[in-house]
């Protein structure tokens, strides 16, 4: 995905705490997810989902499966 | 059921819970002001603050601030402990009579998640609705009287950094009927029968209330954590039946990792679609358009760094004239007193070891409370978040997160700050190792035992070389300290995944009165809990300087003559091979108080007469200083040796208190002192060997 791109989230990877925390944070599947921008270093990564703004490693973010 | 609580109890517990960024500590001081109190959970680095609610009547409402959570899934000591005071399973906290539960209106579908989990326990709840500010600037107009229909808890609309609706919430607060709550979602048909087993058995296994055992329910279903062998026959019914259950969903089709998430957020959002009404087509909004400038690629690193910048030139600047008044005033009082008191042991006690060993205490204040005004700026703001999202890159090389960036960098004033802005980082494990590097940052108290070693090294030496070894000293302390990380994070804390998942809040105009409340706060905390440690250290170590008395007039035989001379001989031969004698020994011993110590123990040691303060007696004594078969002493290599010393040594007891109190033992703080002297030992051994084996002197 690309800066500005929407998607709907279609399933997280992945079955550890880092996916069940992503999970309570919003981030379930059929939810809305935009890349808004990255660090000026290129990671992380600044996503918006229901309505707020949320900061990943892309390394976490990878696990997020996304529908465009 | 309905009674109300007023007649029944004098003393109200009621318990804060909210996300993070919710606003909660704001609601806290506006229904505290400045009744507060803060403490630690025994046996757990999660902060305890309980506050006295302001109303006229007769009830005492106490307030509890739990930790802000995103959760209550447990998984966290925060959220560990919000769950247990939730559920009265605290032996040192009372059970609340009520909940109150800070939700962010710009936020809401995130925040009722936990709201709708507090519920699940049970426990009476109360909603106070904050922000309704922000969300009004965002087109949302929200319902709270549908709300308060939907959830079937009293709602509150509040703008607490307004105090708008704090006094209706407080009305609320004290008359709310004491009627436990109850969950109004449902999990997917299938599951909910399936769960209600899990409930059963751990309603007859644990003897658990239903509506405990089912959010415990939950919470086992999800944990996949490997389990100790010898298990009590009741906890492995109760495993039993969690495979089964999971067997079944599976069976079912239902994803049991998430199903219950799921189902939450459904539910939330079904109930919003009748509270929230845009008004306004989503346009860029303040925050947006303040990022897109303030996490720029060029304009965000200039504003970081020129922010920054401003920082410590303020805390180096304005905080200097405060210090030296603070410096003055105690010496004039030991003045007074040495006129008051007789000669004697006593009064040395009271001037050299009490008053100077506290006045080394209070004399960090204007630092600590400079830096604070700032970090509460920066928290307050939004920025705190920002300027972790701009430096995690690099932080992470260490295995840091980038909210280890502003605490370190405090640090380069006092660790002692930089030790007490850890809190903002959640994970205890960063935290920890935030905490344990944070000393290897210079902190300014050793800028005058680099001047005066600089001195010695280049008599005469100019701006540029002073501040040419002095920057050059920062950077082996940062060196040293992303090494230290990066070793850390291998071998004590190698399990640990590195995480960032971090909310980025909108930006908001600053309260003042939090960012007082907060200076107030961490220089309380301070003063108090380390000021015991530290006092009675302070006199520990004078006596150590003083005992056993020789009847000397002269101060330099005495201390030789002392414990603590004779600590420096002994341990002569320990650091002979870092190309120290056993009179640089006193003074790195003397250093345990605060490292500039050093500059006022080797006046004495060397019987240096006039001002104390003023660097050109001691370089000279320092010049002339010899080994006993007449070779220099201070020769360059050695004064490099030291300095580097300086760098790496744990030399400051203010910090090991504060170490003691934010990781709640003496556990951490020992290794840190073990650490980093063996790191100062083993570097100065290769800056004075080495130097020698290249023909340096």
């Amino acid at each position: 995905m690309t800066i500005g791109q929407q998607g709907k989230i279609h399933k997280l990877l992945g079955e550890g705490e880092i996916t069940e925390r992503l999970l309570e944070m919003g981030l379930t599947p059929g939810t809305e997810i935009q890349i808004v921008r990255f660090a000026p270093m290129g990671d992380p990564i600044d996503i918006k989902i229901r309505g707020y703004h949320l900061s990943l490693r892309r390394q976490e973010a990878e696990v997020i499966q996304v529908i465009l | 059921m309905t009674q109300n609580i007023l007649l029944e109890k004098k003393t109200l517990w009621v318990a804060l819970a909210g996300n993070p960024n919710s606003g909660k500590t704001t609601v806290f001081n506006a229904l505290t002001n400045l009744r507060q109190k803060v403490g630690n959970y025994p046996g757990v680095t999660v902060e305890k603050k309980i506050g006295r609610m302001v109303f006229v009547g007769k009830t005492v409402v106490n307030i509890l601030d739990l930790p802000g959570t995103y959760s209550l899934a447990v998984r966290s000591p925060d959220e560990e402990v919000a769950r247990d005071v939730l559920l009265g399973n605290r032996s040192d906290t009372p059970r609340p009579d009520l909940v109150v539960c800070v939700v962010d209106a710009s936020n809401l579908e995130r925040n009722l998640y936990l709201a709708s989990q507090i519920q699940d326990l049970g426990v009476p709840i109360v909603v106070a609705l904050n922000m309704m500010d922000t969300a009004l600037r965002q087109g949302k107009e929200i319902n709270r009287a549908r709300l308060q229909e939907v959830l079937g808890v009293p709602v509150v609309a509040t703008v607490a950094s307004r105090e708008q609706g704090i006094e209706k919430l407080k009305q609320v607060i004290a008359g709310a009927p004491r009627v436990s709550s109850v969950r109004s979602w449902r999990l997917p048909s299938g599951m909910e029968e399936e769960i209600e087993k899990l409930v059963d058995v751990l309603g007859q296994e644990r003897s658990l209330s239903r509506t405990a055992a089912f959010s415990e329910a939950l919470i086992l279903m999800t944990k996949e954590e490997v389990l100790p062998k010898q298990l009590s026959l009741g906890e492995q019914r109760i495993q039993e039946y969690i495979h089964l259950i999971r067997k079944n969903l599976s069976a079912a089709g239902i994803n049991w990792r998430s199903a219950a998430i799921e189902a939450r957020y459904n539910w939330i959002q079904n109930i919003l679609k009748d509270v929230i009404h845009k008004n306004t087509e989503t346009r860029i909004s303040f925050t947006d358009r303040l990022d897109n400038i303030l996490t720029h690629k060029v304009w965000g690193w200039i504003f970081f760094v020129g922010l920054m910048s401003l920082m410590f030139f303020t805390i180096f600047s304005v905080a200097t004239y405060p210090m030296n008044w603070i410096g003055q005033a105690f010496a004039h009082l030991s003045d007074a007193v040495k006129n008051v008191m007789p000669t004697g042991d006593f009064r040395d006690l009271i001037t050299d070891g009490v008053i100077a060993g506290v006045g080394g205490i209070v004399i960090f204040l204007p630092q600590i409370l400079i830096l604070f005004f700032f970090i509460g700026l920066l928290q307050d703001t939004g920025y705190m978040a920002r300027a972790a999202f701009i430096m995690d890159r690099v932080m992470s090389k260490a295995g840091l997160h980038g909210k280890s960036f502003i605490p370190l960098l405090s640090s380069f004033a006092c660790a002692i700050p930089g030790i007490m802005a850890t809190r903002s980082i959640e994970s205890s494990k960063d935290r920890l190792v935030t905490i344990l590097i944070a000393p290897l940052m210079s902190c300014s108290a050793r800028l005058p035992v680099y001047t005066v070693l600089i001195a010695t090294l280049i008599p005469g030496a100019s701006a540029y070389q002073k501040a040419g070894i002095i920057l050059s000293m920062y950077a082996l302390g940062v060196v040293g300290a992303f090494g230290v990380a990066v070793i850390l994070k291998k071998t004590l804390f190698k399990r640990q995944t590195p995480v960032l998942i971090m909310e980025l809040p909108p930006y908001r105009w600053p309260s003042f009165k939090s960012v007082v409340l907060q200076m107030r706060e961490r220089s309380f905390l301070f003063l108090k809990k380390a000021g015991t440690v530290i006092f009675a250290l302070s006199i520990i170590l004078w006596a150590l300087m003083a005992y056993p008395k020789h009847d000397s007039a002269h101060p330099t035989e005495n201390l030789r003559n002392s414990f603590a001379g004779m600590a420096g001989r002994t341990l002569e031969p320990i650091i002979k091979p870092l190309g120290y004698d056993w009179r640089i020994g006193i003074g790195l011993i003397g250093s345990f108080t605060a490292r500039e110590v050093f500059v006022s123990t080797m006046n004495i040691v060397f019987n240096v007469e006039g001002p104390k303060d003023e660097t050109q007696p001691l370089r000279e004594a320092f010049a002339r200083a010899r080994w006993p078969d007449g070779k220099r002493l201070f020769t360059p290599l050695v004064c490099v040796s030291l300095m580097v010393f300086y760098v790496f040594a744990m030399q400051c007891m203010s910090t090991v208190a504060v170490v003691r109190r934010e990781t709640n033992g003496w556990r951490w703080p020992i290794f840190q002192i073990v650490y980093m002297t063996t790191l100062a030992y083993l570097m100065s051994f290769l800056v004075f060997q080495g130097g020698r084996l290249l023909g340096w002197q």
